[in-house]
């Protein structure tokens, strides 16, 4: 009753399409639509809630009937528990500091050396061999090499993280840089632009959207990187709460750090994917 | 030649050959054109035939085989601010505005940040797109994309102005309205143009002077002067010797008999 006098109020008066005549012209085909059923901004996210308690409910229910699962409630009340001992808070920042060393270090060197590879062909003709060798290898798989030789405390699993996020990201800015619209680098040096010049104002911001797809990617790849190398080796960290908890049998603890890893992974794909809608705005989508 | 002392061009004997599997391509045999300070010459033909190419060579993106390209007496041996080109497609910075767009140049040129607004606000303003001085292309249309372009040529003041079918890409309509634009800009601030077109009626539309090049090998085949007022109004457009130049124009381009063995 009242929406029906609020939407009549909105489109009703003459003044106000004489006013505005696009806006008179857009309005009485949206108002209808709007009374039948809710916009399609709500009908997803309440279909998402829908789906996320329905998804809960299920595993709540399975938990009940039998299966080795801890009720949800009992999850949130380890989660609970861990978070007042410290540990959770703890593992978190173990695991986030080594993932971002690991990330901000790969992203840092994969970006000159993409540009390297993609604007000089001596830096392709060195660089490629090794990057084509190297990403045909999860970076996990180097991990028993890598603490023999660098040691059991931080540095090995920076190190293979660091290598995942760097082959990710590498290859995305080399094809960035590479797949340059010509006419635009031709569009700088006929105003005059010199190399360094087209570098700079040209080549770093048409592949800047394929350098954060890149970054994104390689963040991926260094958190699932992280998370294994922790399975592996490791004193802190949400895989050594769950490798630890494995042992004693703790289902709830291993809950726990499933829902935090991803959580923590989804947050980071956000913000870079806020960066990303940031920076890379202006690109015309088709 | 007098024509090479000033902002004129001169296009002496150029040959142009690209190696395609092996053998010699020939884009441009040949071809030799003078144009004068300030004058707007359209070249029209088949596509194929070397406009782009020849273009390329004068705005210094492409070096002859053989043969020489003068631009206001000096030889041609890279790009250059003293010719501004204007790309078919489009060729704007997507990331920047229309204003930090026509500032592009100037900045290369190490113009302060006065400066390059002053003239670049000048510039927005001859074409006509101070309501989107701050828009990005992508909220452009095609039209409103070509003006920010030429505006940005414009800007870093060349005397000489190369476009390459910068009308190609738009509608018919659009086209008519941006040719009449064109040719306003052009006599408020002269220039040395050379326009590609492969529109007859674009070409005899614009040009004091219509250059019809033939493909394989490409070559000049005709030079036609047009002898119409300027400026050129609607009335021109519509009158009997517009048509009769457009028919040679027409004949000249779809009637061409193949090249004799010239190479
Ligand atoms: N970089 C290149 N390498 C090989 N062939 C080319 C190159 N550029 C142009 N050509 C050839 O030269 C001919 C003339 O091209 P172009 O000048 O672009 O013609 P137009 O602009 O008149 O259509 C075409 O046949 C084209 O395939
Ligand atoms: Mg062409």
């Amino acid at each position: 009753m009242k929406t029906s006098t609020t939407g009549r109020a909105r489109n009703g008066p003459d003044t106000d399409a004489d006013d505005a005549p696009t806006a008179a012209a857009d309005s009485p085909a949206a108002a209808p639509a709007s009374r039948r059923r809710p916009p399609k901004r709500l009908i997803l996210p309440a279909l998402n809630a829908a789906s996320i308690v329905a998804g809960i409910s299920i595993w709540w229910i399975l938990a009940l009937n039998g299966f080795q699962f801890p009720t949800p409630p009992e999850v949130v009340a380890t989660a609970t528990e861990l978070w007042r001992d410290g540990t959770l808070q703890e593992d978190i920042l173990a695991s986030l500091g080594r993932v971002l060393a690991g990330f901000l270090l790969g992203s840092a060197a994969a970006i000159p050396i993409g540009f390297l590879m993609g604007w000089y062909t001596v830096g392709r003709g060195l660089f490629e061999p090794w990057i084509q060798f190297f990403r045909t290898i999860p970076p996990l798989a180097l991990l028993p090499l890598v603490l023999v030789l660098m040691g059991i405390g931080e540095t090995p699993k920076i190190f293979v993280i660091f290598l995942a996020a760097f082959l990710a990201c590498v290859i995305s800015t080399y094809q960035g840089v590479v797949g340059v619209d010509k006419t635009l680098i031709n569009a700088a040096r006929v105003l005059g632009a010199r190399d360094g010049m087209i570098f700079v104002r040209v080549v770093v911001p048409a592949s800047t959207p394929f350098i954060l797809v890149g970054m994104r990617v390689g963040l991926g790849s260094a958190w699932a990187t992280l998370v294994a190398a922790e399975l592996l080796a490791a004193q802190a960290g949400l895989g050594y709460r769950m490798q630890q908890a494995q042992y004693y049998y703790d289902i709830a603890t291993i809950f726990v750090g499933i829902v935090a890893i991803g959580v923590l992974g989804l947050l980071m794909d956000r913000l870079l994917l806020l960066a990303e809608s940031k920076l890379t705005g202006w690109q015309e989508r088709r | 030649m007098n024509t090479t002392a000033t902002g004129g061009i001169s296009v002496q004997q150029v040959t142009k050959t690209f190696q395609l599997k092996g053998d010699d391509f020939v884009a441009l045999d040949r071809v030799s054109l003078d144009i004068a300070d300030n004058e707007f010459v359209t070249v029209v033909g088949p596509s194929g035939c070397g406009k782009s190419t020849l273009m390329n060579v004068l705005a210094g993106l492409e070096a002859p085989t053989s043969g020489r390209a003068l631009v206001a007496g000096d030889d041609v041996s890279g790009p250059g601010p003293d010719r501004g080109v204007i790309f078919q497609q489009y060729a704007l910075f997507p990331w920047l505005t229309v204003r930090k767009n026509v500032e592009f140049g100037l900045k290369v040129a190490g113009l302060g940040r006065a400066e390059r607004r002053e003239r670049a606000e000048r510039f927005i303003r001859l074409v006509g797109l101070e309501q989107f001085a701050d828009a990005l292309p992508k909220t452009l249309s095609g039209g409103m994309k070509q003006r920010c372009a030429i505006a940005r040529a414009y800007a870093v003041d060349p005397s000489i102005l190369l476009m390459d079918e910068p009308f190609g890409a738009l509608d018919a309509l659009t086209r008519v309205k941006l040719q009449e634009q064109l040719l306003d800009t052009w006599s408020r601030e002269k220039r040395t143009v050379l326009f590609i077109t492969h529109d007859v009626d674009e070409a005899v539309f614009l040009a004091g002077r219509v250059v019809v090049m033939a493909a394989r090998p490409g070559r000049i085949y005709d030079v036609i002067d047009v002898d119409l007022p300027y400026p050129r109004t609607e009335e021109v457009r519509l009158s009997p010797e517009f048509g009769d130049l457009r028919n040679r124009v027409w004949h000249s381009v779809y009637h061409q008999t193949p090249s004799e063995g010239r190479s």
